[in-house]
């Protein structure tokens, strides 16, 4: 081994040796950020586990009738949940239909014709607007809206249409709380999320595309149609589906506007419903024993649907993100 | 038709009268369509911001912030002094549990095992812990907690935690991957090990957007009802307490009160509203300020 | 060793390149040896990046590894203070002996290594912390005793930058100019006292004014440290070293990739005047490369 005249740590090789404080702190701390990481993992695992657990009783008891029946009892043990189940789907699809296109329309605007100067306000109001906490829109819909609509708007539609035939189906009833409202109070509320999704799958579309387009002669709504669109479809899809999740799971605005009718399977989207996650939060606080179990019952349902949707809107995402990367 | 209809908006071509005519009205249409959009979505961020602001405000005296619930809800008077510190307090509980396990995970992710099956296993649960719906998480740490310790303040922040905590992961980490990578190389040449680099280089130049990330978190927090409703409540005084006894929030206070005939309970419900809004916004727009400072620093 | 001698191609003559006048004309043999690498490869997974590297490298010189893009440079550099830990799948075979202790033995602690031989990078790379923290941030781990202002002050005269930021020392790092900031890197490898400075393409990002201050300062820190540096001017090869290692790449024949190889490591002003072998000539006197 040389020792060298000059060199100053020539001769130390034991500092240069690895042992002592040093390392195991690397080693230790290595761990704790994967036990972090890991409660990810343990938290999702005993929500699934505990929650079926507490719902089994009901589950056993009820069988498949517990989403195929709408039959909902308590007092006579009987819990069928289609009803909430429906009204969870009616619901969210209204929320879908009226904020798809003002969500679209926003993107496109914000993206593609408004004025620079308008498009950072433009933010700051969709952010605005995802800021507001469920509730305060519950109670806004339930004080000032349901009354409004129910009397001015649902009334004088279902004296004017509601004995028509299909379109009458639909626009029948006169409830300011019903499933109507209920879809509306959703819309404002996941407007803000899909907006700025599908903002970002449209900002990601390249030039030459639309340059192509206009290239040929195109308004700027035909480039819209033949450029953007097509190339964002599969991220505004997932955009919309993780709209739809969100709406789904929406408890308390929801409990508020829906009317919290048990059992009604209607197509009249002016009457009073309900919704999985209305009927968890109204009924849990009396309910005991197999009642109680059902309502965790509900919950186990809105769980695994609402991750369904997700992991379906995210795969969506995805492979949307996969393909743009690739052409 | 004999237009020479030239159009000057920004984003429009020059359209000739040979362009058809049912083309350019669809043009116009999808700009009104687009435009209108905007104004569809301004109109009821107005009305209940502005019903919230105008039912609310007057409910804001001294009295409001101090004095306890009335015993009878169906009456004026009181105050909602018990709610709010129970928002702030359930909230900071929360916050002070997820945060550090958030942001110690995110640092798991990018840091150590990312690229790994474990690693992705752990993002992707994340992902799908973000879209469980916060009732279920009230329902799950009811199940496991409330039933056990009975109602408290610590079983709502439990439950604020775990929604909180996958939303904390994935911006801190998003975070964590805009540090440069030179920076940690430029630390490890000056052996400088792992974990000292991650506290002293990486997290330091991560944190504004961190922090920013972690209030729009609370904010989101501490606007929740359905996770607080089974688990911790309804007190009608204060309770400071976080493991012992029943409290209540303002979100809690304002489901209530909402379902209530009762105008005086329906005025306190809007001055609740008024109060959680003002808290939300103010954290809010915190963040953005904290968001834009960063971004100003690092185009320095 | 015989001396070379320059030949004369049938379609020019070749000249010696006229910076090489700059060069040190003699370089004493029996200099210290500080790091000793013998049959070293790299290998990144199982593709060999660089094979069959051999030199020594003498305390107190410059030694500047040359050679065109792609040849393993940097990555053989990287090895003296175990960069390339850093990198998955990184790995060599034979030996890097640094005063006679095989840097890679398994006991050997890559994070003690890198305290004694420093790094600065091509892209100036400071803390966004103020510039008395980026430069007191070494010292601080290492837990000097001594006042953390000395520490400072001696290492930003070392990188002759003092003078230019001492009434400002604790504002950003980041406000500095290019030049300045990889000055910064400069004072905060040496604030660790390091017997060695590894410096990959230094100024490759700087301005010519910037770079022929940072050559000067090479050349003052010659006398405390060991230098190598990568860089792929050959000029600033030339101007500042005292040996040069030229490297190039090969094609493997079965699989068309490259693989980097150390072709000729001699004295700076042998290298440029009187090569030994045909592709450093044709590389020093700028016929490919």
């Amino acid at each position: 081994m040389d020792i060298t005249p000059g060199g100053s740590s020539g001769g130390d090789v034991a500092s240069l040796l690895g042992v002592g404080p040093g390392r195991r702190a690397d080693q230790l701390f290595h761990s704790v950020a994967l036990v972090a990481g890991l409660f990810v993992l343990a938290i999702l695992g005993l929500i699934a586990a505990s929650t079926t657990h507490e719902a089994w009783p009901a589950f056993r008891s009820q069988g498949l009738s517990f989403v195929t029946s709408s039959t909902w009892i308590p007092a006579e043990g009987k819990f069928g949940a289609l009803a909430f189940i429906y009204g969870t789907v009616l619901s969210s699809l209204l929320a879908l239909l009226l904020a798809v296109p003002v969500s679209l329309g926003i993107a496109l605007y914000a993206n593609e014709a408004a004025p620079s100067r308008i498009r950072r306000p433009i933010i700051y109001v969709l952010d605005l607007l995802a800021a507001i906490p469920s509730v305060v829109y519950g109670l806004w819909g339930v004080i000032v809206l349901a009354p409004f609509l129910g009397p001015n708007v649902y009334s004088p539609i279902n004296d004017a249409v509601g004995g028509w035939p299909v379109i009458g189906w639909f626009l029948n009833g006169s409830s300011g709380r019903s499933f109507m409202t209920a879809g509306i109070i959703l819309a404002i509320m996941i407007t803000p999320i899909v907006t700025s999704l599908s903002r970002e799958v449209i900002a990601t579309v390249p030039r030459a595309q639309r340059e192509a387009a206009y290239a040929m002669g195109a308004t700027r709504w035909e480039m819209i149609r033949l450029a953007v669109l097509p190339w964002g479809r599969g991220g505004i899809v997932g955009a919309i589906m993780l709209g739809l999740g969100r709406a789904m799971g929406e408890t308390i605005a929801v409990a508020l506007v829906i009317g919290s009718q048990a059992g009604q399977v209607t197509t009249h989207l002016f009457e009073a419903g309900d919704s999985m996650a209305a009927v968890i939060v109204n009924q849990f606080g009396e309910a005991s024993g197999t009642h109680r179990a059902a309502l965790v019952g509900l919950g186990v349902v809105l769980f695994v649907v609402t991750i369904i949707v997700n992991v379906s809107a995210r795969s969506i995402v995805a492979r949307f993100d996969r393909q743009a990367q690739g052409i | 038709m004999n237009e020479l209809f030239v159009t000057t908006e920004s984003g429009d071509l020059l359209l000739s009268d040979t362009t058809k005519r049912s083309r350019r009205i669809r043009n116009r249409l999808a700009s009104i369509w687009m435009a209108g959009s905007v104004l569809v979505a301004v109109v009821p961020l107005a009305l209940v911001i502005g019903y919230v602001l105008i039912k609310g405000v007057g409910q804001l005296t001294p009295d409001w912030f101090t004095k306890d619930l009335p015993a009878v809800t169906r009456r004026a008077g009181g105050g909602m002094g018990p709610a709010i510190v129970g928002t702030l307090l359930i909230t900071a509980v929360a916050a002070g549990m997820a945060v550090p396990l958030g942001v110690l995970g995110a640092i798991y992710l990018h840091e150590y095992g990312g690229r790994g099956r474990l690693g992705r296993l752990i993002r992707f649960m994340a992902d799908v812990m973000t879209g469980v719906p916060s009732i279920v998480m009230g329902l799950f740490v009811y199940t496991v907690w409330t039933i056990a310790h009975g109602l408290s303040a610590f079983g709502g922040a439990l439950a604020l935690a775990c929604l909180m905590l996958p939303i904390i992961i994935r911006t801190t980490e998003e975070m964590l991957r805009l540090v440069p990578d030179e920076l940690r190389q430029a630390s490890y040449a000056l052996g400088n090990r792992k974990w000292r680099t991650i506290l002293t280089v990486v997290l330091p130049a991560a944190f504004g957007g961190i922090t920013s990330g972690v209030m729009l978190a609370i904010a989101r927090a501490a606007g929740e009802t359905a996770p607080l409703v089974f688990t911790i409540g309804a007190a009608r005084n204060l309770n400071l307490s976080i493991f012992n006894g029943p409290t209540t929030a303002l979100s809690v206070q304002i489901f209530g009160n909402a379902q209530t005939p009762f105008e005086a309970a329906q005025a306190r419900a809007w001055g609740a509203a008024l109060t959680l809004v003002a808290i939300v916004f103010i954290l809010t727009i915190l963040a953005r300020i904290v968001a834009a400072r960063v971004a100003r620093r690092h185009n320095a | 060793m015989t001396e070379g001698t320059l030949r004369e191609s049938a379609s020019e003559v070749v000249r010696a390149p006229s910076f090489i006048a700059d060069a040190p004309t003699s370089v004493p043999d029996n200099a210290a040896v500080v790091f000793d690498v013998s049959g070293l490869d790299v290998y990144y997974g199982n593709f060999r990046a660089v094979r069959d590297v051999n030199l020594q490298i003498h305390t107190h010189e410059i030694t500047a590894f040359i050679g065109p893009s792609g040849c393993g440079k940097s990555t053989v550099l990287r090895c003296f203070d175990r960069m390339n830990d850093l990198i998955e799948g990184a790995r060599i075979d034979g030996k890097i002996q640094f005063h006679g202790v095989d840097l890679y033995d398994p006991r050997i602690d890559p994070v003690e290594v890198r305290k004694r031989i420093g790094m600065v990078f091509q892209k100036p790379n400071p803390f966004p912390k103020s510039i008395y923290d980026n430069i007191a941030f070494g010292p601080r781990i290492s837990g000097t005793k001594e006042n953390l202002d000395d520490v400072v002050e001696r290492a930003l005269r070392q990188a002759a930058l003092w003078d230019e930021v001492k009434d400002r020392l604790k504002k950003s790092a980041m406000g500095l100019s290019g030049g300045q900031q990889q000055r910064l890197c400069i004072a905060r490898t040496i604030a660790v006292q390091p017997e060695v400075i590894l410096m990959d393409e230094p100024c490759s990002a700087l301005d010519p004014i910037a770079t022929a201050r940072i050559e000067d300062l090479m050349q003052e820190l010659k006398s405390e440290y060991t230098i190598l540096i990568v860089t792929h001017n050959m000029q600033q090869a030339a101007r500042v070293s005292d040996r040069t290692a030229f490297f190039t790449t090969e094609v493997n024949p079965e699989s068309d990739s490259r693989t980097g190889l150390l072709v000729e490591y001699a004295p700076t002003h042998k290298i440029f005047s009187a090569p030994e072998d045909e592709r450093t000539e044709n590389y020093v006197t700028g016929r490919f490369g």
